[in-house]
């Protein structure tokens, strides 16, 4: 009898598609991430149990923090100009078409209307949250009430842009009115909560959002 | 396993010419690790990274200013009323406040707290008041903080709880609250 022969095989094992593969996906989720904006007040929202995400785009966000500072975020960077075009024949403030260009870049702001120019002419870097006083909130419906023209202006300059939108584009899928969502600190009162909500309700914005984070446990 | 193939033509001059023939394999092990791990990074990043929305929905506001606010009228029977006090404490109570059919108590946030008194009355009201669901009015107080709507609107939602209202607060409600202690600055 023969000694039986243990064939013995190489564990090297052919990488090459595995890599080609992993290398596939990897470049699709580099592609497809988006970068975090910037923003100028940093909250820490509260927790829920809700699942629903908020929309990227066709999107109003009031950000709450820092002891009643308002600021606001417009998403879309064209309703944005818009929205400032309108807020600037209502104030009767006028715009350059270099600040048009730089609101566009800004994602986020919290100054009063008058205030918005020297801060348009600051260096990105320094339009921090320290000289940003937040956005004049009040419980009328007069000029002095900027957040309640704001969020006006800004719903009708989405309805605009997207209207124009679809007369360009067949395929253009008319997302509806805007989304108005409230960013607000865990620990931010309720009386200045109360103030914007009743902004909103004020021109019929009855439907809102709270941005919170996610709980796992309920 | 790593079988980078390191020399490269390199020959002794005079000596023998040493041919290795496994050449050109590489060991990928370490880079397939890598792009994995990177993988991982983005795939979480891209879809953890939207922060979550709750819905709510306000009633219409009535702006005539000529005609005064009616009180909804709500059955007593049907309807608890919670005021967010400070301190993360709610103060509750079942009817009207001026005959409540369970007066005020005070209770927190936890599952033990606000949840099993909401389930209870989930359950007891619609025997009461003839398969009628119940009504849960809330109402924050100006001391009470964001955290505390975003946890009871989440309660709303986990008790299923389909007919409630967020609505403003009464002076003597504020009383209510002062007086259990929980109407504290900070």
């Amino acid at each position: 009898m023969g000694k039986a022969k243990v064939k013995r095989a190489s564990t090297a094992i052919d990488m090459t598609a595995m890599c080609d593969v992993s290398f596939l996906l990897l470049t699709f989720f580099v592609l497809t991430a988006t970068a975090r904006p910037e923003e100028t007040l940093m909250v820490d929202t509260p927790a829920s149990t809700t699942l629903d995400k908020l929309p990227d785009d066709n999107l109003a966000i009031i950000t709450v923090g820092d002891n009643g500072k308002v600021f606001l975020t417009i998403k879309n960077e064209n309703v944005r100009e818009m929205a400032l075009k309108n807020m600037s024949a209502k104030y009767g403030v006028a715009f350059s078409a270099e600040d048009y260009g730089k609101f566009k870049r800004l994602s986020d702001f919290g100054v009063s209307f008058k205030q918005l120019r020297p801060l348009l002419s600051l260096a990105p870097g320094d339009q921090t949250v320290d000289v940003q006083p937040g956005i004049p909130v009040d419980s009328t419906e007069e000029l002095s009430n900027e957040l309640y023209h704001w969020v006006q202006q800004t719903r009708l300059a989405t309805v605009e842009y997207n209207r124009d939108r679809e007369a360009e584009d067949s395929r253009f899928k008319n997302p509806g009115p805007l989304t108005v969502a409230i960013k607000a600190d865990a620990e931010e009162k309720y009386a200045v909560m109360n103030l914007i909500i009743e902004t909103l309700r004020n021109q019929k914005q009855n439907k809102f959002s709270f941005v919170t984070g996610l709980r796992q446990e309920n | 396993m790593a079988e980078l193939n390191q020399d490269a033509g390199k020959q002794k001059k005079g000596g023998k010419v040493r041919s290795k023939k496994n050449g050109g394999k590489v060991d990928l092990t370490a880079m397939v690790d890598l792009a994995f791990l990177l993988i991982t990074f983005f795939m979480l990043t891209t879809s953890l990274n939207k922060p979550q929305a709750m819905d709510v929905n306000m009633p219409d506001k009535n702006k005539d200013k000529n005609e005064l606010n009616p009180e909804i009228e709500i059955a007593d029977n049907r309807s608890i009323t919670l005021l967010l006090g400070s301190d993360n404490k709610i103060a509750w109570y079942y009817g009207q406040l001026a005959s409540p059919i369970t007066p005020p108590a005070v209770v927190d946030y936890s599952k033990e707290g606000i949840r099993k008194i909401i389930l209870e009355k989930k359950a007891q009201v619609p025997q009461v008041a003839g398969g009628k669901d119940l009504i849960v009015v809330i109402r924050p107080s100006d001391r009470a903080v964001q955290r505390n709507l975003v946890d009871i609107l989440d309660e709303m939602k986990i008790t299923d709880v389909k007919r409630f209202m967020i609505s403003k607060i009464k002076p003597e409600e504020v009383e209510v609250l002062e007086s259990n202690g929980i109407y504290n600055e900070n």
